[in-house]
C-alpha cells in the first residue's frame, strides 16, 4: 500500500489537489475579459496567452492540444471558456474537449454576448455559481499512485545538479515506486545525456524515442543559432548559470537530468498530450521553465517541484509550485520564495537522503493543501504555450 | 554525499566522479588557497588553486594540454581551448563544448 493524501476526486476519476475554477480564453483577444471574470470571483484563476488565431499546422495544433490540457486537470473543478467569435481555435473544441471530463463547464462568446462588458458579466455569473458548488466538495482519501508531479529547473546554479537536482530525484523515484507518475522536460537542456537517459528506458521502443526527441531538439537548435545575424544569440545556457559556475550546456545538462532520479522511463510523450501510462516520463519540449510548466499542466501534473540555484519567484495559475534550492546562499536571500532549503547538504547539516524525504513530504503536504510560497504570493508568471516555427 | 557534513568549516572542494579531472568550489578560494578536496567515495587530500575560484565553480586537478577533455559527472563536459596547469580555474574562458556553451 502507498502513501496517502487527501484530494479532490473528479467525475473521470482524476484526483485535484486544488479545487479551482479555470477561465480560459481559447484566443488572445479574449484574455482581457477572462481576466475581469476571474478579478470578480476569488477562486478562480485565468490563463491569459497571446496565441489562438492566425497560426497554422503544429504550431495551432499544439495551442489547442494545451489549452483542452489545461482545462482538463484534475485541480480544475471547473471551466469558463472564454471565445471571441471569429477565431482559428473555436471556443467550441475547446469547450468540447474539455466536456469529457464531466466537470462543471460553460462557454461565454464576446461577439455573441454582444460587448466586452455583457460577456464579463454572464462570465462571472457562470463562475459564481461554479465556485460556491466547488466550495462544498470535501477533499477524499487517495493513493499517492493518482499524483503526478512536474520536474522543472530554472535559474541553475552548480548547487542544482550538485543538491537540489539529485534530492528532488529522490522524492521522484519514491513517488514512481508507489505508482505516481514524475515528468521530466527541458530538452535543450538534456544535451549530452541523451545515452544516460535512453540506458535507463524500460524496452528499445522508449530508447529510440529519447534519441529522437532529444536529437531533433540539437537539430532545431542548430537550425535557430546557424545564421551569422545571431552570433550573439547563440548561448544554449544563460548568464546566471554562467555565474553559478556551470560552462556548457552539457554540464548543465548532467546535473538537470538528476532530478528525475534513477527510475527507468516508460514513455516519451508529445507536448499537448496526456501520457498513456503511470511512472517516469518524458515530455517532448524545450527548456524555456514557463513552457515546461505549462506542458506539464496540460498533461495533468498537479503539482510541480522547481529546482533553483539563483533562485526564481515565478509560480503557475492553479498549480502548486514547490521551490528547492541547492544554494544556501540563495535560500538566505530568497526563503519568502523557497520552499525547501536543499543548501542543507552543503553545510553539512543534513543529508542528502534526507532532504531527498525532506521533499517527498512537502509534496505529500501540499497535495493535502498546503499552499506553495507561490502560490500565497500569487504568483503565475509560468502560463505560456510553447510554440513551433 | 554525507561526507560533506565535516568539510565545510574551512576552505573545501567535491569531485563527484573517480573519473573527473575538475574539482568543485564548496567555498570561495582565492590565489594560493589549500583546500580539502573530499572525493564521492570519502578519500580526502589537500590541493593549492593558482587563482580565485567562486563558489560553484571548478578548477583543474591535473595539468590539462589543449583539446583535453574536462571530466565532471563521470561524463566530458566539455574540451581546454589551452593549456592549463593544475589548480587553474575552468570556466567558458578556457573551455569549449561543442554541443554548445
Amino acid at each position: 500500500m502507498g502513501d496517502k493524501f487527501l484530494g479532490f476526486r473528479r467525475e473521470n476519476g482524476t484526483v485535484g489537489v486544488r479545487n479551482l475554477i479555470a477561465i480560459i480564453p481559447s484566443v488572445f483577444c479574449s484574455a482581457k475579459v477572462a481576466q475581469r471574470i476571474s478579478e470578480s470571483v476569488p477562486g478562480t484563476v485565468h490563463f491569459s496567452h497571446p496565441v489562438g488565431c492566425s497560426q497554422v499546422g503544429e504550431d495551432l495544433e499544439i495551442t489547442a492540444k494545451t489549452l483542452i490540457g489545461i482545462g482538463r486537470n484534475p485541480n480544475f473543478a471547473g471551466v469558463v471558456v472564454v471565445g471571441l467569435g471569429c477565431e482559428r481555435f473555436t471556443p467550441r473544441e475547446l469547450f468540447d474537449g474539455i466536456a469529457p471530463t464531466g466537470k462543471m463547464l460553460e462557454m461565454v462568446v464576446i461577439q455573441d454576448e454582444g460587448d466586452s462588458i455583457k460577456a464579463i458579466d454572464a462570465g462571472t455569473r457562470f463562475a459564481r455559481k461554479m465556485q460556491q458548488a466547488a466550495s462544498q466538495q470535501q477533499r477524499a482519501e487517495a493513493d499517492v499512485s493518482e499524483l503526478m508531479i512536474g520536474l522543472n529547473c530554472g535559474g541553475s546554479d552548480t548547487t542544482s545538479g550538485l543538491v537540489a537536482n539529485p534530492a528532488l530525484g529522490i522524492a521522484s523515484d519514491n513517488l514512481v515506486a508507489q505508482g505516481g507518475s514524475s515528468i521530466l522536460t527541458e530538452l535543450t537542456e538534456l544535451l549530452g545525456t541523451e545515452h544516460i537517459l535512453a540506458r535507463r528506458a524500460v524496452n528499445e521502443q522508449v530508447a529510440a524515442d529519447i534519441l529522437r526527441v532529444i536529437g531533433n531538439m540539437e537539430e532545431r537548435l542548430k537550425q535557430q543559432t546557424r545564421h551569422s545575424s545571431n552570433a550573439k544569440r547563440k548561448n544554449l545556457i544563460s548568464t546566471g548559470n554562467y555565474d553559478g559556475g556551470l560552462s556548457s550546456v552539457v554540464e548543465k545538462s548532467l546535473g538537470g537530468m538528476k532530478k528525475s532520479g534513477n527510475a527507468q522511463f516508460v514513455e516519451v510523450f508529445a507536448y499537448g498530450d496526456a501520457p498513456t501510462k503511470k511512472g517516469l516520463l518524458l515530455l517532448d519540449g524545450p527548456g524555456h521553465d514557463g513552457e515546461v510548466t505549462t506542458g506539464q499542466a496540460a498533461a495533468g501534473a498537479q503539482i510541480v517541484c522547481f529546482p533553483t540555484g539563483r533562485g526564481t519567484p515565478s509560480g503557475f495559475p492553479g498549480l502548486p509550485v514547490i521551490k528547492i534550492t541547492g544554494n544556501p546562499r540563495t535560500y538566505q536571500r530568497m526563503k519568502e520564495n523557497i520552499d525547501i532549503n536543499a543548501g542543507t547538504v552543503i553545510t553539512g547539516e543534513k543529508s542528502l537522503q534526507e532532504v531527498g524525504e525532506e521533499i517527498y513530504q512537502e509534496i505529500l503536504a501540499v497535495a493535502n493543501g498546503k499552499l506553495s510560497k507561490a502560490e500565497v504570493l500569487g504568483h503565475d508568471e509560468q502560463f505560456c504555450i510553447t510554440r513551433m516555427p | 554525499m554525507k561526507e560533506l557534513s565535516d568539510l565545510t568549516a574551512g576552505k573545501t572542494a567535491l569531485v563527484l566522479d573517480p573519473k573527473d579531472n575538475v574539482a568543485i568550489a564548496l567555498t570561495d578560494l582565492a590565489a594560493g588557497d589549500v583546500c580539502t578536496v573530499a572525493e564521492d567515495g570519502g578519500n580526502k587530500y589537500e590541493a593549492t588553486v593558482v587563482e580565485k575560484i567562486p563558489f560553484g565553480h571548478k578548477f583543474a586537478l591535473v595539468d590539462l594540454a589543449a583539446d583535453a577533455p574536462v571530466y565532471k559527472y563521470g561524463e566530458e563536459i566539455g574540451k581546454m581551448k589551452v593549456a592549463i596547469k593544475k589548480g587553474t580555474w575552468i570556466h567558458v574562458h578556457n573551455m569549449y563544448c561543442e554541443r554548445g556553451m
